[in-house]
């Protein structure tokens, strides 16, 4: 198993993370690495082994339709990096996606 | 003062004998004093802590009953929310944010009295093992200022080895707060997953992340283990058990009749002389204490690294997607042309650190299509077999025992370059949190080669928290009495 | 411009496949994961908490209702209920999504494998549903500074997070086969049917105009001797039943000629536009989308017990399909007519207005006449005017007793909805009653066989038709408060014809 360098800029952009040249190519070589060494989880789990996705068997954790107060605009812009008429002020957005 | 325990300081404050305001105003002191050379602190809220003391102590003048540690400070790691001091994670993504609201446990130090000093230096979103990884600049062990304080957790293990602090918050997602314990000769407990709320607790990887405790003594780490735990509400993962009687257990500190078990693949290759040594003599310690011991063989934690490397990374690139330079915090290259989606992209490249990039790199390699099965499904189901180890092995002993790292404290910057290297650091610590149990380090000596703490990590079943502090009590109190005091006693002056 | 083949041309040469999916937001009182309100147009950003703004730390707790709305869904549409399901993320980046993640069900939805059968002239279509899972909505975005508030040429956007995290449920679809040209008829039965059943069951008010119901429609064409399915085109948010109907017979054209063209439809997202009765393509991405799903780490599994699915099925009220071979049954109406009350959404009036003592007829006269006409002249839906269904059925009981006729019914109305009170407040107002005083209504109907002498004379001389006219001065004289037959009966009398 190895990971080339476009196969770390195509994650780059999935996630979001505009990096430069020396950035990939320093990623790629270190996600090698671990990716091999990582991959030791592929010797000991056989097929019929249930995944974990959680450590407790906890289930049906609901809370009861009640309204609870919210922020005030004022509290739920406080840290907005642009705010205009109440809303949060975002650089203009590509498409509508689903 | 400031070398008094928190239980001690609660004592003197009930009975009058000091205040609130003189045990922060010591503290505050003391942070002026060695922050120079320590950097623990990336916030110190020295106004709000001497506010909060007055509190205390007019609630106390008032004749109200309080709590064994109204008017303890508290050192708070900066992922927990707290609505009157930024919260930054150590990461300049974050720089400057201040919630509009406390997390749970922040709510509950609040009720209980104890004094927040500020927020402590950590790595980066949690994600380190040497606190190297802060935006904010590293932290150095007070043992050797030249080497880390553990990490994530780095800044509050400093923070209290340091004497800034009786007690500090941390967070535990792969042993973040039980390794900087134990390279800083504190206890660092890391409850049963659901134990501590995560409510407000900047999530690093959620099936793993739990707050916990650091306290230079046993009984200290109860006392604030009991304080800030319960179910949540707020919290779906929260257990509704009620909290284990984990300070009577610290009071009890006895091991007669109980069955340690060693855990048989943590040690050999990797593990420093001077640490095995500690632990081997810890051990017998504790047969000769009336422990029954015995070898336990738990071959699925030998992959438990790397199931960790999958499922944490995996958890923690969806976890940072929300930092998006959208709705709080940095934005970067938003110049009136760009798109929502170029401005993400150039900000979250600004804002976040190297490690922080690998692992979300390394998280959204995990889950991709093509991949997942692969790896994270794969990683999911070494997690099954670790807590059928757990659970296989607690059928044969009470609690299970190992060094709670490979190494002592290493120099600033030796792994800075070795991500692998630097994992290893958890490499004992892992498994507890793939499984949710109960695990605490406690002191049980020095190296031979360095003269640096050494960690003896002891792992129960769980929500039987309390056994840890019942053994780590056991240990404590019969090293003490063979050092002639607390381990830190003979760490260097600052 | 698009080149289109004609409808009927194309259905001569393809089959069209359809698949729907449906976004409803759930009438929870509050989020899917929070305490906000879920009540449509706040004061932007103040239905909002750390929560559904995705802060750093905040955990999503799952809304009990949301999850006893879904499985009543679910079992009206026929569906199996998992025994256990747990909630998964979905990774996409977009700012209106607060954690850049969506809290959706993945491989692993609460209700799936059911039907719901639809009607479409005379025809039962029984339309595979394939799941139905919770997710949580987004917040919406105002795009500043293009020509027109759209996307397109925007300089920048203003984002609102009060429907962010407002419960969803998304019902799919299963390919829907062999309707042929009623294909376009059968998606608007279905989204009909399943807004009907919905409302019905009290699980969401199903708006469509303010975008509580939400369909995407799947088309793909498939050559009539081919055995194979066509590549498929998905219509995004389309956001009217006619809209629903429109966007499937216009991609059946459009398909058909790209076909006819020898070229490859594309795979791809589309939009519908209600002006044109078009769709266009949406942005075609660089990177195929990878949306990453994982089980959600901050919630656990939802293991509904049998015994709460059960009492939950026991109580599902009547449902729509039933209920309409009930009530045209026992209304005696026609297809036609059964139609035209459930499109006018007065099929609850009705039935409460009988309950509350009017005939079938009565109350279906009122509501589908005078009322309806009221409705559109004021661009409202029937059950926002302020009547009630009691009101109708007393102001019937009064014309019933002979208290009032028709005509003064109407002004009781009127009074009603101008807000005058209750209907025997505006009789006693407004001074309407039928005369009933014999004494005053023969001095009101000698007086006006005096006024008119002539058609006195015609209707002495047998010309029976003549005495409208004189009905029709006695009741104008009486202010419409006499009793036309009555009044005809003196009449008639008083001229020598009885």
């Amino acid at each position: 198993m190895s990971i080339t360098r476009d196969e770390v800029a195509h994650l780059a952009r999935l996630s979001r993370l505009a990096l430069g040249e020396e950035e990939l190519d320093n990623l790629a070589v270190q996600l090698d690495a671990i990716v091999s060494a990582v991959a030791r989880v592929q010797e000991v789990a056989a097929e019929d082994i249930p995944p974990t996705t959680h450590a407790l068997p906890i289930t049906n954790v609901f809370r009861p339709d009640e309204v609870r107060p919210s922020l005030s605009s004022a509290e739920a812009l406080s840290g907005a990096p642009a705010a205009e008429e109440e809303r949060f002020r975002v650089p203009r957005i590509l498409e509508e996606e689903d | 003062m400031i070398h008094k325990t928190a239980a001690e300081l609660g004592a003197l404050i009930a009975a009058g004998e000091t205040t609130a305001v003189e045990v922060a105003r010591a503290h505050l002191e003391r942070i002026e004093q060695v922050e120079g050379k320590v950097n623990a602190f990336l916030h110190v809220a020295a106004e709000s802590a001497l506010e909060q003391a007055r509190a205390v102590d007019a609630r106390r003048a008032a004749g109200e009953e309080l709590g064994p540690l109204a008017g303890v400070p508290v050192a708070h790691k900066d992922v927990f929310t707290t609505r009157d001091m930024p919260t930054t994670c150590a990461s300049k993504i974050l720089e400057g944010w201040v919630p509009p609201y406390d997390a749970t446990i922040t709510t509950r130090l609040r009720e209980a009295g104890l004094v927040i000093l500020g927020k402590t230096n950590m790595d980066e979103f949690a994600m380190g093992s040497s606190t190297e990884n802060s935006a904010y600049g590293p932290t150095s062990n007070p043992w050797d200022l030249s080497r880390i304080p553990g990490g994530s957790s780095g800044g509050s293990s400093a923070a209290v080895a340091a004497y800034e602090a009786p007690l500090a918050t941390g967070t535990d997602t792969g042993g973040s707060i039980r390794q900087p314990a134990a390279v800083t000769g504190l206890v660092g407990m890391k409850p049963t997953y659901g134990g501590s709320s995560r409510y407000g607790v900047v999530a690093f990887a959620s099936s793993l992340d739990t707050p916990g405790p650091f306290a230079r003594n046993v009984l200290d780490a109860a006392l604030l283990h009991e304080a800030f735990s319960g179910h949540d509400p707020r919290d779906s993962t929260s257990v509704r058990e009620p909290v284990p009687p984990v300070v009577e257990a610290a009071r009890q500190a006895d091991v007669a009749g109980l069955r340690v078990g060693v855990v048989k693949e943590f040690a050999g290759d990797g593990y420093q002389q001077g640490v095995l040594n500690r632990f081997n003599e810890t051990v017998e310690l504790l047969e000769s204490l009336g422990a029954k011991v015995v070898e336990v063989s738990c071959p699925a934690f030998t992959y438990a690294l790397s199931s960790y490397y999958l499922i944490a990374p995996s958890e923690a690139s969806s976890n940072l997607a929300r930092f998006d330079a959208m709705r709080y915090g940095l934005r970067v290259g938003d110049d009136g042309t760009r798109s929502a989606e170029e401005v993400m992209a150039l900000t979250r490249a600004a804002g976040f650190g190297p490690e922080v990039k690998r692992r979300i790199i390394l998280g959204t390699y995990a889950l991709s299509s093509g991949y997942y099965d692969a790896y994270y499904g794969k990683a999911q189901q070494v997690r099954t077999l670790i807590s059928r180890d757990f659970e296989a092995a607690f059928g044969q002993v009470d609690v299970l025992v190992s060094p709670t790292t490979p190494t002592t404290a290493f120099p600033i910057g030796e792994r800075a370059d070795d991500p692998m290297a630097m994992y290893l650091a958890d490499l004992c610590t892992i498994p507890s949190n793939m499984a949710g149990n109960a695990a605490i380090s406690v002191p049980c000596g020095l190296a031979d080669e360095d003269g640096l703490p050494v960690g003896l990590q002891i792992m129960a079943p769980v929500l039987a928290d309390d056994r840890c502090y019942r053994v780590g009590a056991a240990v404590e109190q019969a090293l003490e009495a063979r050092w002639g005091g607390p381990l830190l006693g003979k760490a260097p002056a600052l | 411009m698009t080149t289109l083949v004609p409808f009927d041309e194309a259905l001569a040469r393809y089959a069209p496949v359809l698949g729907i999916e449906t976004h409803i937001e759930l009438g929870t009182a509050s989020k899917m994961f929070c305490g906000c309100p879920t009540e449509f147009g706040g004061a932007p950003n103040t239905h909002v908490c750390p929560v559904c703004l995705g802060m750093p730390g905040s955990l999503p707790v799952v809304n009990e209702k949301a999850i006893e709305y879904a499985i009543r869904i679910g079992l009206a549409l026929n569906c199996s209920i998992a025994d256990w399901c747990r909630f998964a993320r979905k990774n996409y980046f977009y700012p209106d999504m607060p954690k850049d993640f969506q809290i959706s069900q993945y491989d692993e939805p609460i209700c799936f494998d059911g039907y719901l059968d639809v009607e479409v002239e005379g025809e039962t279509y029984r339309i595979g549903i394939e799941r139905a899972h919770l997710e949580e909505d987004t917040g919406k975005s105002t795009h500043v500074g293009g020509a027109t508030g759209r996307i397109h040429g925007a300089s920048h956007s203003l984002v609102d997070y009060n429907r962010a995290g407002i419960p969803l449920i998304e019902i799919v679809t299963k390919p829907i086969e062999a309707t042929g040209e009623m294909a376009p008829l059968v998606a608007r039965a279905y989204a009909t049917e399943l807004r009907e059943l919905v409302r019905a069951l009290g699980a969401s008010d199903v708006r469509m105009e303010e975008g509580s119901m939400r369909c995407d429609v799947n088309v793909s064409l498939m050559p009539k001797d081919a055995s194979e399915w066509g590549t498929r085109t998905e219509t995004k948010n389309v956001n009217s039943l006619r809209s629903v109907e429109r966007s499937v017979r216009h991609e059946i054209e459009r398909q058909a000629a790209v076909l006819d063209a020898g070229q490859a439809v594309l795979q791809e997202t589309r939009h519908f536009h209600e002006n044109t009765g078009t769709t266009s393509p949406g942005r075609s991405k660089s990177d195929a989308q990878d949306y990453r799903y994982f089980p959600e780490p901050d919630l656990v599994p939802v293991a509904p017990a049998r015994a709460w699915v059960e009492e939950i099925r026991a109580a599902l009220p009547e449902l729509p399909a039933a209920r309409r071979v009930r009530v045209k049954a026992a209304w005696s109406l026609s297809d036609e007519e059964l139609r035209d009350v459930i499109n006018a959404g007065a099929l609850d009036l009705i039935e409460e207005t009988i309950t509350a003592g009017a005939s079938p007829a009565a109350a279906r006269k009122w509501w589908m006449n005078e009322l309806s006409r009221t409705a559109t002249a004021q661009g409202v839906e029937l059950s926002a005017l302020p009547v009630t269904a009691g009101q109708v059925a007393r102001i019937q009981a009064l014309v019933d007793a002979g208290e009032l006729n028709d005509k003064l019914a109407r002004k009781v109305f009127e009074g009603v909805l101008a807000g005058e009170g209750t209907p025997d407040e505006v009789v006693a107002a407004r001074g309407l009653k039928v005369v009933s005083d014999e004494g005053e209504l023969v001095a009101i109907v000698d007086k006006v066989i005096a006024d008119n002498a002539d058609a006195a004379q015609k209707v002495r001389d047998g010309k029976v038709a003549a005495a409208g006219a004189l009905v029709g001065a006695v009741m104008k004289a009486s202010r419409g408060q006499a009793d036309a037959a009555r009044a005809r009966e003196i009449i008639l009398e008083r001229l020598g014809q009885s």
